[in-house]
């Protein structure tokens, strides 16, 4: 991964003083870094549920290495308006372990199925998916939240605002929003915005230094593989082969960089495990991007369409004079 | 009416609706309509639903293009030319000229495998919205500018 693809957020003092005019001359001088990375690039994780035993050992992990990422509140929070808009506060609870919070970036599911006709404890680690093309960073209106070349998603606490569009968009809903904390405090506090919204960011930092991501690190079980993607596609799937397995994740949402191995069809993980707010399901999901990007090519064909039926009347135009004049 | 007036009547409307349109599809991209109550409204239900307002952004950017493409052609031509360049016109065109640019690169960046470092997500997003606003400022400025200047013919594009 090159340096220049992964240069620093906007700090949100900056942001704050030049505004839009620093955007745009960072624009101008960051244009060259736009890239297109295929997913070959990407990086993905084999999460084998069979091999985990949920000890918790990677949620610590996760908690311990993002204790100086988690939100710092300011309170009392700003009086919103309209009452509609309601604050959320997590900062009392943050030691909330089983199911996703801006304090928790992982947890383990944990359900009983049959597998081989006898009932077995499935434990499951659940967080971000990183999509292969992720509606929260691409729908983010305020581009709070980036794609990493490498796959992994990312949302700026120094620029979000927390509307909570990325989860609102998000295929498993898994950002989660702490009120009274980031960029909206400094703008019209009761007016836009509501906090910051936080979720796991696959320890970018780490991997960016040739390191692993915490929770990875602290498995005693080795639950998860990370690798490129289509080397993790191919051993998901030669794995699931091998132990008549399911694997989800590998098309779910036009594909994801979290691939799930499970000894039981995902639909029956699905009916059998607790869902709700903060606790993801295993719904097949349709690529939610799809829609709009398939309009990409009308969008290219139509302004020569619009110029050729310039032309058409331009020329009928013409042929209707000549015959006059004729 | 006849159906010819009728179709030109419509293609009269046609670029000003859908400018209209695609200023409201787009500010429904931030999560504004449903804290503001507008999306409670009977019929308005829309507004709040963010892929339903993304993908009629994207339709209607299609219409607008296929026009802007008509139009620089028949400017070319000039059968369109002279007629309502005033500067307010000409400054419109400018802003819609960004707004395309500035759009056609967020398309660019909702595509699989497309990666922005942060500065130009930031930059592009509000440049996008920014020259919105310009835009309906500038549209409002013209119409007070013909009233008060009646000969000029100010055009919406
Ligand atoms: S799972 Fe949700 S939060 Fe994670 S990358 Fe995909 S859309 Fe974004
Ligand atoms: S990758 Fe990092 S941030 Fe994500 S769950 Fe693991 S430890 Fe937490
Ligand atoms: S540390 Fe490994 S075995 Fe323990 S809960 Fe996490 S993934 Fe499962």
């Amino acid at each position: 991964m090159s340096e220049k693809t992964m240069d620093p957020s906007i700090s949100r003092r900056s942001f704050l003083k030049q505004g839009a005019a620093s955007a745009v001359t960072i624009a101008a001088t960051a244009l060259p870094t736009v890239a297109s990375a295929g997913e070959s690039q990407q990086l993905a994780t084999l999460i084998d549920i069979e091999k985990c035993v949920g000890c918790g050992a990677c949620v610590e992990a996760c908690r311990e290495k993002n204790q100086e990422n988690y939100p710092r509140v300011k309170k009392p929070f700003p009086k919103m308006i309209p009452k509609r808009a309601k604050p959320e506060d997590w900062s009392d609870k943050q030691e909330i372990i089983h199911r996703l919070t801006p304090y928790n970036w992982l947890f383990v599911q944990t359900t009983r199925v049959m597998v081989d006709g006898r009932e077995r404890e499935l434990n499951i680690p659940r967080r971000c998916m990183h999509c292969i093309n992720p509606p929260c960073v691409k729908l983010c209106p305020w581009g709070a939240a980036r794609q990493f070349p490498n796959g992994i998603s990312r949302i700026d606490p120094d620029i979000c605002l927390g509307g909570s569009k990325c989860k609102a968009v998000c295929p498993w809903k898994i950002p989660q929003r702490q009120s009274g904390v980031g960029l909206y405090l400094d703008i019209m506090p009761s007016m836009a915005g509501n906090g910051v919204m936080y979720k796991c960011d696959r320890c970018y930092d780490r991997i960016e230094k040739g390191g692993e991501p915490a929770c990875i690190e602290a498995c005693p079980e080795g639950v998860q593989t990370l690798g490129p993607r289509d080397e993790i596609i191919k051993l998901a799937r030669e794995r699931a082969r091998q132990i008549n397995g399911f694997v989800y994740g590998d098309t779910e949402n036009g594909g994801t960089n979290t691939i799930y191995l499970s000894p039981v069809p995902f639909e029956t993980l699905n009916k059998s495990m607790e869902q709700g707010p903060g606790r993801p399901d295993f719904e097949p999901k349709k690529d939610a991007m799809a829609h709009g990007n398939n309009l990409v090519t009308a969008m290219a064909i139509a302004p020569f369409a619009g110029a050729m039926a310039a032309l058409g009347k331009f020329y009928m135009f013409t042929k209707k004079s000549d015959t006059k004049e004729g | 009416m006849g159906v010819k007036k009728i179709v030109s009547t419509v293609l009269t409307f046609l670029p000003g609706i859908t400018i209209a349109m695609l200023a409201v599809t787009g500010f429904a991209q931030m999560p504004i309509f449903k804290r503001y109550y507008i999306a409670d409204i009977p019929g308005f239900g829309w507004l709040a639903k963010f892929y339903v307002t993304h993908y009629m952004h994207y339709l209607l950017a299609v219409v607008l293009l296929a026009f802007l493409g008509h139009r620089s052609v028949s400017w070319f031509l000039g059968r369109k030319r002279g007629a309502g360049t005033v500067w307010t016109t000409k400054i419109k065109r400018l802003i819609l000229a960004g707004l395309v640019a500035t759009g056609m690169m967020l398309v660019v960046r909702n595509l699989p495998g497309y990666h922005f470092s942060p500065g130009v997500l930031v930059a592009l997003d509000l440049t996008h919205l920014g020259l919105t606003v310009l835009l309906m400022v500038t549209g409002v400025v013209s119409v007070v500018v013909s009233r008060i200047i009646p000969d000029q013919n100010n055009k919406s594009v």
